[in-house]
């Protein structure tokens, strides 16, 4: 196990030079003056030539970029253009709310799709099984923020049950906290929950139809026996994969519902940085989104292990 | 994905069945959602066509003595804070939409499939670098790596459509070679080579019609998600600009009068919803002829 860590977290190193260089170049492709956006429209030349040596935008570009990755091994991760702090002063202070929503919508997206997925195979072809995959297909085809719309619509403007919008801190106040919370978690976590159940049905179709199934009915084993300990251990190995894609889905669709809701998150934070063009801080937000996945993808690998010990963990490449 | 594609080589090489279109498309009418989705599909595009004939009134046409009105018999879908009609918006609005949905998914296309053809069949140096490229590209959350690349190219919708492309071109890069990789092993390439044909025709002329069925699955359910994701582009302001009509930016002038006009948010909505919903549909569909486990 520890080797095949090791051996894990060394392969990341080409991928995240390789997701280091990508975003370096889009960020650089973005036409302006990194200087003169700091300083603003009207500072003097004299400022700027200053400010430009002291970013090292001067430098030549590898220069830059080398500078920046340093940096960002040492976890400084530049300064915004906005407020002048720490970029990575802001992100720790972001990724919290944006780690409870995500697994707040990871909650409601498995304990929806589990049991459904579950159902819908079982009683395959039944009127459960088509409502169930119409609900999902359904589920995957509403854009979240439309969804986000509608909600805050319903629960808020008319029915006031809930916060349009705002946040409040758990340890603050965990009652507004968690109310601020439902309508946002529950726009990731219905579409997750369509994703999950869909993939969780055809992998225990399949797997129902095994031998090693039917023997267990043949022993006179109970349905719910069946279902969980034979067919659902070995139908779930497929649903991890999908569900360690949905938590890059996750934050991606943090972005556009943290922006409905005003959830101040990493995905607000993403789309204001581009508003106001603060780059450092773009940077830094898509740096450590691609970090969390490529941790989150390992973390997979190594519940593959646990959930079905024939996988051997030889780290080979994907 | 290529990881269940090189450890079971057998399974992947009877997932293309030589079999004529028309046997294919008899299958798929079969499946009766499937059509009906292919049928919605195919209805939408045809509005979207059509949009100066179906509209009743021109999309960008204002009226200040009937702006922020209620659906009636006038204005079917009511109009917007400009007295512009929503019905004729949303009619116009598909096109933005089915364009971004079709040009971004033939784009990614265009640029995956070559480049995944020539890392499979050539393998070396130049498959890892790409490999190692398509793995970090893949490793942000898609929508996020849109944004920044939308952010880099500026609004407007044909450079939404490039954001899109760009965020969709490595599945099927990825996808491409791990068809070539079990492609280039079978007889029909040795005996392509035997009778002394190049490199050259054997990439286009042999591997790449053989190997082309899941690209088509992936890509026609991946028009579901160009739609959406330029939807969100657009909801963000960083898609199609005003006054163009576009399902998303439509939803995005809609927020602020929420509570006045709730119209002016649901419409452009259900007009996505029923788009994506005609395409995931009808891609299940073709999924379904092509996967060998459902046959």
């Amino acid at each position: 196990m520890t080797r095949f860590l090791a051996r894990r977290l060394l392969q990341m190193i080409p991928v995240l030079f390789f997701v280091s260089v990508i975003i370096f170049t889009l960020i650089n492709l973005i036409p302006g003056d990194a200087a003169r956006l700091f300083l603003g429209e009207e500072a003097s030349p004299d400022a700027l030539l200053a400010l430009r040596h002291e970013l090292g935008l001067d430098r030549p570009l590898y220069v830059q970029y080398l500078r920046w990755i340093v940096g960002m091994a040492r976890g400084d991760f530049g300064r915004s253009f906005k407020d002048n702090r720490p970029v990575f002063t802001t992100l720790m202070q972001k990724l919290p709310v944006t780690g409870e929503l995500t697994a707040a919508s990871l909650v409601i997206a498995w304990s929806l799709a589990i049991p459904a997925g579950i159902l819908a195979a079982w009683r395959q072809r039944t009127a459960a099984d088509y409502g169930v995959s119409a609900a999902a297909l359904v589920g995957l085809s509403i854009p979240n923020f439309w969804l986000g719309i509608m909600l805050i619509y319903l629960f808020a403007v008319n029915l006031h049950w809930l916060p349009a919008s705002g946040f409040t801190p758990f340890a603050e106040a965990p009652g507004r906290n968690l109310r601020a919370l439902v309508m946002p978690a529950a726009v990731l976590g219905l579409f997750s929950a369509a994703v999950v159940m869909r993939q969780l049905r055809s992998s225990m179709v399949e797997v129902l139809a095994a031998d090693f199934v039917r023997t267990a009915k043949a022993k006179g084993l109970g349905d719910r026996i069946v279902v969980v300990r034979h067919a659902l251990r070995n139908a779930v190995i497929p649903v991890v994969t999908v569900m360690g894609i949905q938590v890059g889905i996750l934050l991606g669709g943090a972005v556009i519902t943290e922006t409905i809701f005003a959830v101040p998150g990493l995905g607000q934070l993403a789309v204001n940085s581009i508003y106001t063009r603060d780059f450092p801080m773009l940077e830094g937000v898509v740096m450590m989104s691609a970090l969390a996945i490529l941790v989150i993808n390992l973390a997979v690998d190594v519940i593959y292990s646990l959930i079905d010990p024939r996988i051997k963990l030889a780290g080979g490449r994907p | 994905m290529s990881l269940t594609v090189e450890a079971f080589p057998g399974l992947r090489q009877r997932t293309a069945p030589r079999r004529g279109i028309r046997h294919l498309a008899v299958r798929f009418a079969r499946n009766r959602l499937a059509l009906l989705g292919f049928a919605v599909f195919c209805a939408i595009v045809l509005v979207a066509v059509m949009a100066p004939w179906v509209a009743p009134f021109p999309p960008a046409k204002t009226d200040f003595t009937a702006y922020l009105e209620p659906p009636g018999p006038r204005h079917l879908l009511g109009t917007d804070e400009l007295g512009r009609d929503v019905f004729s918006r949303v009619i116009f609005g598909s096109r933005a939409s089915l364009e971004a949905g079709l040009i971004a998914v033939g784009l990614a296309i265009g640029a995956g499939v070559p480049l995944g053809l020539v890392a499979g069949f050539y393998r070396g140096p130049l498959d890892d670098v790409l490999m190692r490229l398509t793995d970090a590209m893949l490793s942000f959350p898609q929508l996020i790596l849109a944004l920044a690349v939308a952010a880099v190219l500026g609004p407007g919708l044909a450079k939404a459509m490039i954001a899109i492309a760009v965020v969709l071109m490595p599945i099927f890069m990825r996808l491409m070679r791990a068809q070539v990789l079990t492609e280039r092993e079978r007889e029909y390439v040795d005996a392509a080579r035997a009778l002394g044909a190049a490199d050259r025709r054997i990439i286009w002329r042999h591997l790449l019609p053989n190997s082309l069925a899941p690209i088509v699955v992936q890509g026609s359910l991946n028009v579901a998600t160009a739609i959406i994701t330029e939807a969100t582009l657009s909801f963000l302001g960083l898609g199609t600009q005003p006054p163009t009509p576009s399902w998303g930016s439509m939803l995005n002038a809609a927020q602020q009068y929420l509570t006045q006009a709730p119209w002016l948010s649901f419409w452009p909505g259900v007009a996505i919803a029923v788009a994506v919903f005609s395409v995931n549909v009808a891609g299940d569909g073709i999924r379904e002829i092509w996967d060998p486990r459902t046959r």
